[in-house]
């Protein structure tokens, strides 16, 4: 199992029509115990499973998946990836997530193809220039990169951008960060997958979480469609379904969750290479390897688990692309969809411990999670193993929400909500 | 996209409306006597159900009077609709 991949193992199996690849990860039965469990194998997931088997030497541990690994939001993102965040937190956290990308590939010897094309944030009126200034002064006291471009230079750096003067909301400058950019989602949780069941690590599928026991205040164990399974360590990373599987266990979290749509075009040559985000005018786009448009939409203000939004919603969102990019004004949308994202009142995830002992909760990404796996699945891991959070995840105790201290991120956060 | 039966002008686009999130929240009755973690229940903590919940709207694009509403957030289907004040149906 688990042979390297290299351009000679590619050599080796092109001989016999690559029919005889070893499979990527096995399909283990559930033990009967095991000395953590983590529930969801989305990106987060199984990057958390992942460092605990590598830096913390936990190899006697399962990820429970209801569906297939990486079917959730990591298979309905639009794959951004940035660290651009306003407070001294959320830099430290999605910096830490950014550094890890920068290896990522090499790391998991599978390719995540992580391009740094730059993200570009655009402003519409004088509030957005100050904040977006603002920004990137604290970005680079963070050691972030980033840079603010005037309209000239927003229209240098993508030049299918509209920056006429006369549109409802024109473009009066920007913010990049070249260290920005994309990633593939769907190789991001194979790759995962991959390298954590090479240590050791049960990747269960369809495998639905039923309840959580516990004794008093410690966890033992949850029940599952495919039987009982002990534990006395349960990492939650159930995005958009966390409340779903924190009622089981008699929690109350700050969050709701909201469909967040995507949508993609058609497959055209290259002519974004970049990616650009509006908050303002809510439309953010950038191209696939394939050559479709990925095009963000915005969340429905409801709760809803239904994996679809408005249709209302999508229509504002390309009514701004087209007043952006008038050049995509015939292009066919080909695909549309919907992902359930949970959001905390602050747009800042929770990455912690809670009052139930061995239970903890990686939750609250809403709208911008795919960009922190990496960093996401490191710091949840330490949480875990230490039962106490790392430096940089401190500030994302879910005991904020009592304290008062909250890491308000809605600036920065690309969708509005 | 649904429709929702606004209980003052009928069959409308959900688009016409504002979601207020979960219903029956209760203001507490003396505030200054709530301790840090009664008041992150109050303002923070939901439900957030899978399934049958209580929630309030708002026809913002029409009679903009807020309602209560009984919807399954599974599927966004709507079980009942009532006015503010009316005793919730149990569904």
């Amino acid at each position: 199992m688990n042979k390297k991949y290299s351009i000679f193992s590619l050599i080796k199996n092109a001989f016999s029509y690559h029919e005889n690849w070893e499979k990527a990860w096995k399909d283990p039965q559930p033990k009967k115990e095991y000395d953590a469990i983590i529930i969801g194998g989305g990106g987060h997931g199984l990057a958390t499973a992942y460092y605990l088997a590598k830096k913390h030497q936990m190899n006697n541990i399962a990820v429970v998946e209801k569906g297939w690994i990486g079917g959730g939001n990591t298979g309905r993102n639009t794959t951004i990836i940035r660290s651009n965040y306003l407070w001294d937190a959320s830099a430290g956290l999605y910096d830490h997530a950014l550094k890890i990308w920068e290896g990522l590939s090499q790391e998991l010897n599978y390719n995540v193809m992580f391009s740094q094309r730059g993200v570009m944030n655009l402003a519409h009126n004088l509030q957005d220039v100050r904040d977006l200034k603002r920004r990137t002064h604290a970005n680079r006291l963070n050691g972030i990169d980033a840079v603010y471009l005037n309209t000239d230079q927003v229209k240098k750096f993508c030049p299918i951008i509209n920056t006429s003067q006369s549109i409802r909301y024109p473009v009066l400058g920007g913010t990049l960060q070249r260290r920005a950019g994309t990633a593939r989602h769907d190789a991001v949780a194979w790759g995962y997958a991959r390298g954590a069941d090479k240590m050791g690590v049960d990747i269960i599928q369809n495998c639905e979480v039923k309840s959580i026991k516990r004794n008093g205040d410690t966890v033992e164990g949850i029940e599952t469609t495919r039987g009982f399974i002990k534990t006395n360590k349960i990492g939650v990373v159930a995005a958009g379904h966390s409340s779903v599987i924190a009622n089981m266990a008699g929690l109350k979290l700050p969050l709701e969750s909201k469909p967040l749509q995507a949508l993609v075009s058609e497959p055209v040559k290259p002519i974004i290479d970049t990616v650009v985000m509006s908050n303002a005018v809510h439309a953010y786009v950038s191209q696939s390897d394939k050559g479709e448009l990925v095009i963000g939409a915005g969340t429905d203000d409801y709760v809803s688990y239904s994996q679809k939004g408005s249709h209302d919603i999508v229509e504002g969102t390309l009514n701004a692309i087209l007043e952006l990019y008038p050049i995509f004004s015939r292009m066919r949308m080909l695909r549309q969809w919907g992902g359930i994202v949970d959001i905390c009142p602050d747009a800042s995830p929770i990455i912690s411990k809670t009052s139930i002992k061995g239970l903890y909760f990686n939750c609250g990404w809403g709208t911008g999670g795919f960009k922190a796996t990496p960093g996401s699945g490191d710091l949840f891991a330490h949480t875990i193993a230490n039962d106490e959070p790392h430096k940089l995840n401190a500030a994302f105790n879910i005991n904020r929400f009592v304290s008062g201290d909250l890491v308000d991120e809605h600036g920065a956060a690309a969708v509005a909500h | 996209m649904f429709i929702i039966s606004c209980p003052y002008c009928g069959e409308r686009e959900q688009s016409e409306f504002k979601a207020g999130g979960e219903a029956h929240i209760v203001r507490p009755k003396q505030p200054t006597e709530l301790s840090d973690d009664e008041w992150a229940e109050y303002l923070f903590m939901r439900k957030n159900i899978k399934g049958i919940q209580y929630e309030r709207w708002n026809h913002i694009h029409g009679c903009r009077k807020w309602f209560n509403l009984v919807r399954d957030t599974s599927n966004d289907e709507i079980k009942s609709v009532y006015k503010m004040g009316e005793k919730p149906p149990s569904i």
